[in-house]
């Protein structure tokens, strides 16, 4: 099953497996998917409006251990005017590049390229391309305000955008429909888990930053692959579990430089490359790139780079057969 | 290292960076099989909804940078197909053919840097610029009326061919016009023969839906240009573009009304250009450092040479209205004994080998003698005079604005340095559109553009910097500073490595002055 994935990696995996933790999350049966993410939705929603307390940060040192967080209703009312208003808020949050969001904004470009790139080799579309993605279905799961949807629709993809939260979505349409290159993408309030029972397939499926809010990675990651065509390419980026990912993503960006509200990253819900690896191949898809994210404050500029230790993201390729044949 | 200190760099350049977790390498023969077909049919048009008045870039300005904007965009995959659009009065857009070589060459020519020509060889202009009249130079004197130094540069010291080479402006356009012409087919839809009157940019509606778009459910057209600049033209046409490049050169339109303002001051001095004739054809740049600015003699080919002459006000409207017989005496004199006396090699170089004896290597025209520039016979076209001034803008781009050339920058003629610094903005601002094509930004938008002002500033800044230290130094007659003057001159002359700086820099090849 791992023949794809390289020595160093195998041994990186099976060390972590010692430690039983990638068993751990990967049996963990978790909740029904839906009721699971809830509350996580609802940590990425609120990013502007709601004040809920800070959690206190674990200690790096501890073993990861979930915090749970209170859940609460999200339902979203028809329109009134008030809650208008809100959307006003939050949409110019989601497209502030000095926002809450300004960590995704400052990224944006540099996740692109590596998408761009890993595309393009997989589908073997012209490099040089203005659209290279043109006639490929692609999803962005959770995709927020629509700050990745955009660039993939520009970029000549077909593209549909779902999140779980329905501002996010009413924000992202509302941005998509004022520049005519971006007006055809389709957003919906859904999760990937319904669209997996409509029989929903994308030739690309892409969850950016949204693993690290869901309460079971690895059902997550069988709802993605079953989004894929077999064959089709599915991308996931995250942030490590890792002493600088906690220091760096979790101290930095939420509790001194205020780039992200507090709360936003519970370090036990982090997943390291080698989990990753490992729930994706169960859930056949194989991975076949990864690369990491270094900040560089001085140009204010996201680089790629092969330091998986906070930011990364990773390519992999949905198999044809099925998760039983393969294991 | 480059590609990790930017942030995207081109697409290709990832694969080494990144960790491949997998053995073998993935061509992925099956996954192409099974995967949709990929035929790219990414013309240019093929943006449905593309409405007759809307661009994605408005260029104001056919001037030279302008039209190498354009010229630079359409020559890359990555930008070919965005709607470009010029927008310029100047009757020279008309041309469609090459100018001839004989005749007078026009008084208005730029002295290019080698960088500029392979920026011109890279969007192809270069070869219509050579079926036109240009002249190489690989030799260059400097010297100042005090007699107390000189330096002779030569493009051997820097092991290159050439160390310039002057254009006309008409011929520098006409080519990057041609160009286009060639890569576009039809450039008369590409051009609009009018002139921007004023501009309204995108109110603040695509940051924050009103509670109209969002209830009215995003009614497209209006919707569709809240996001753009809206140009209203002098012949009554309204055009909308999600980016506005201004072109417009040192006054700028586009700068006023983006509300960016500049710093700078005018020089109390003015410029004086015409064409002159000589008897044989002169192949060096020859400047001359006179109490009252610099006189320049460049070749432009055959027997002329152009003449860019610093001095004050008063005295460009004197040498204006003189008999062209006194303004030939009057170059003349300026070139040669007038204001002082040839420099004497012997004159400092005891005390300069004392100082740099230390240094063993030379520049090979260390010892190149003292030569006096070829005479004038007679001014063959309309002597013009323009004020100097250095101006810079403090942004170069604000929200769906880019400024480039004049409009953002005007540096003191004194190196010939204003139209290259230009060129540089021109190809660094299409560069940054096309890292945002490619990774599907909005162009238009801040944050891309940023990128294109953190590149120009620094670059931009340092030259005008130098040249106006230059301009300072040689404007004041005060002896002591004459000898310091002169022995910067001498210095340069006998520090090789100084003096490679000095040349590698005004040859546009190096990133920082002086002591790199
Ligand atoms: C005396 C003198 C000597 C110089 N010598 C040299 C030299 O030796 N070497 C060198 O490199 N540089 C030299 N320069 C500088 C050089 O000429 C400029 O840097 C160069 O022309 C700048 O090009 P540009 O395209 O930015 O602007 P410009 O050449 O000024 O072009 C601006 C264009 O915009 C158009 N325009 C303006 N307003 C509008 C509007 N509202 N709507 C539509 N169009 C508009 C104009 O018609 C014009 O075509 C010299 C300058 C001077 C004054
Ligand atoms: C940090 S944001 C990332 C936004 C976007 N993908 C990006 O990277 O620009 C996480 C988003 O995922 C959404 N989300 C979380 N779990 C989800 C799920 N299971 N299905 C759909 N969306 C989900 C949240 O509502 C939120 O908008």
């Amino acid at each position: 099953m791992l023949r794809r994935v390289a020595p160093s990696l195998r041994r990186a995996i099976l060390t972590s497996s010692a430690h039983g933790r990638a068993g751990a999350q990967l049996t963990e049966p978790g909740l029904s998917p839906r009721h699971a993410l809830l509350p996580q939705w609802r940590l990425c929603s609120s990013a502007a409006s709601t004040n809920s307390p800070p959690p206190p940060p674990p200690p790096p040192s501890s073993p990861p251990q979930g915090t749970p967080r209170p859940a609460g209703g999200s339902t979203v009312s028809s329109l009134n005017p008030a809650e208008v208003a809100k959307f006003a808020a939050i949409a110019e949050t989601w497209w502030d590049s000095e926002g809450p969001f300004k960590p995704l904004h400052l990224m944006n470009p540099t996740r692109l390229s590596f998408i761009r790139s890993t595309l393009c080799r997989h589908f073997r579309r012209d490099p040089n391309s203005s659209k290279p993605l043109e006639g490929l279905k692609v999803i962005d799961v959770g995709c927020g305000g629509g700050i990745l949807s955009e660039p993939l629709a520009r970029m000549g993809a077909t593209v549909t955008g779902i999140d779980a939260v329905d501002k996010n979505i009413k924000i992202a349409r509302v941005h998509a429909a004022s520049d005519p290159s971006t007006a055809s993408i389709e957003y919906f309030c859904t999760t990937a888990e319904d669209l997996v029972k409509e029989n929903k397939q994308f030739d690309a499926v892409i969850s950016l930053e949204v693993i690290e809010h869901v309460a079971n990675p690895s059902g997550f990651c069988e709802s993605l692959s079953a989004l894929t065509v077999p064959n089709g390419a599915t991308v996931i980026s995250t942030i490590n579990r890792s002493m600088r990912a906690y220091a760096t993503a979790i101290v930095a960006a939420e509790y001194i430089l205020n780039w992200l509200p507090k709360g936003t990253h519970q370090w036990s819900k982090l997943v390291t490359p080698e989990e990753l690896v490992l729930i994706l191949e169960r859930a056949s898809i194989s991975v076949q790139e990864m690369a990491g994210f270094v900040y560089n404050p001085l140009r204010g500029e996201w680089s790629l780079s092969d330091d998986l230790t906070v930011n990364y993201i990773a390519y992999g390729m949905k198999k044809v057969e099925t998760p039983s044949e393969s294991n | 290292m480059l590609s990790r200190g930017r942030c995207f760099p081109a697409a290709s350049r990832i694969r080494p960076l990144v960790r491949a977790f997998c053995d073998a390498p993935p061509l992925l023969q099956d996954a192409a099989a099974g995967a949709p077909s990929s035929q790219d049919h990414t013309e240019k048009g093929d943006d449905v909804k593309a409405r007759p008045d809307e661009l994605d870039i408005a260029i104001v300005g056919g001037g030279m940078v302008g039209l190498a904007v354009a010229c630079a965009l359409s020559n890359m995959p990555l930008t070919k197909h965005l709607r470009v659009g010029i927008i310029d009065s100047n009757p020279a857009l008309k041309s469609r053919n090459y100018l001839k070589k004989d005749g007078v060459p026009d008084s208005r020519v730029s002295t290019i840097t080698p960088a500029t020509i392979s920026f011109f060889r890279d969007i192809g202009a270069w070869d219509h610029v050579q079926q036109q009249r240009h002249a190489f130079f690989g030799k260059m004197q400097v010297w100042d009326y005090t007699g107390l130094g000189y330096t002779r540069y030569s493009a051997r010291d820097v092991g290159k061919e050439y160390l310039g080479c002057v254009v006309e402006n008409k011929v520098l356009c006409n080519s990057l016009l041609l160009r286009l012409q060639e890569e576009n087919g039809d450039i008369e839809k590409m051009i609009y023969p009018t002139r921007l009157i004023s501009l309204a940019l995108p109110s603040k509606s695509r940051q924050a839906p009103t509670r109209e778009a969002i209830s009215s459910g995003y009614p497209p057209e209006e919707l569709n240009r809240s996001n753009l600049v809206k140009l209203e033209l002098s012949d009554g046409q309204t055009l909308y573009s999600k980016l506005v490049v201004g072109a417009d050169g040192s006054k700028s339109n586009v700068r006023q009304t983006a509300g960016i303002k500049t710093t700078g001051w005018n020089y109390p001095q003015s410029a004086i250009i015409c064409t002159v004739e000589h008897i044989t054809e002169n192949d060096c740049a020859w400047q001359r450092f006179l109490p009252s600015g610099p006189i320049a003699l460049l070749p432009i080919g055959d027997n002329y040479s152009n003449i860019v002459w610093t001095m004050s006000p008063e005295e460009s409207l004197r040498h204006k209205s003189m008999s062209p017989e006194d303004f030939v005496k009057s170059v003349n004199n300026a070139l040669d004994f007038g204001y002082g006396p040839h420099p004497h090699s012997g004159n400092l170089d005891y005390y300069m080998e004392k100082l740099f004896s230390d240094i063993g290597s030379t520049a090979t025209s260390t010892k190149e003698c003292f030569e006096v520039p070829p005479k004038a016979i007679g001014v063959v076209s309309e002597r013009m005079a323009f004020p100097l001034s250095l101006k810079h803008s403090h942004d170069y781009v604000s929200k769906r604005i880019a400024l480039v050339g004049d409009a953002a920058h005007t540096v003191h003629p004194l190196a010939g340095q204003g139209v290259n610094l230009g060129f540089g903005d021109a190809a660094a601002l299409a560069k940054v559109i096309a890292d945002g094509v490619s990774v599907g930004a909005d162009f238009g938008d801040i944050s891309m553009l940023k990128r294109y002002e953190n590149d120009r500033k620094a670059a931009n800044v340092a030259m005008a910097a130098l040249l106006d230290g230059f301009q300072k130094m040689y404007s004041v007659d005060f002896g002591p500073l004459n000898v310091l003057r002169a022995a910067a001159f001498h210095g340069a002359q006998y520090i090789s490595p100084l003096k490679k700086n000095i040349i590698s820099y005004a040859m546009g090849d190096a990133k920082w002055p002086l002591f790199s």
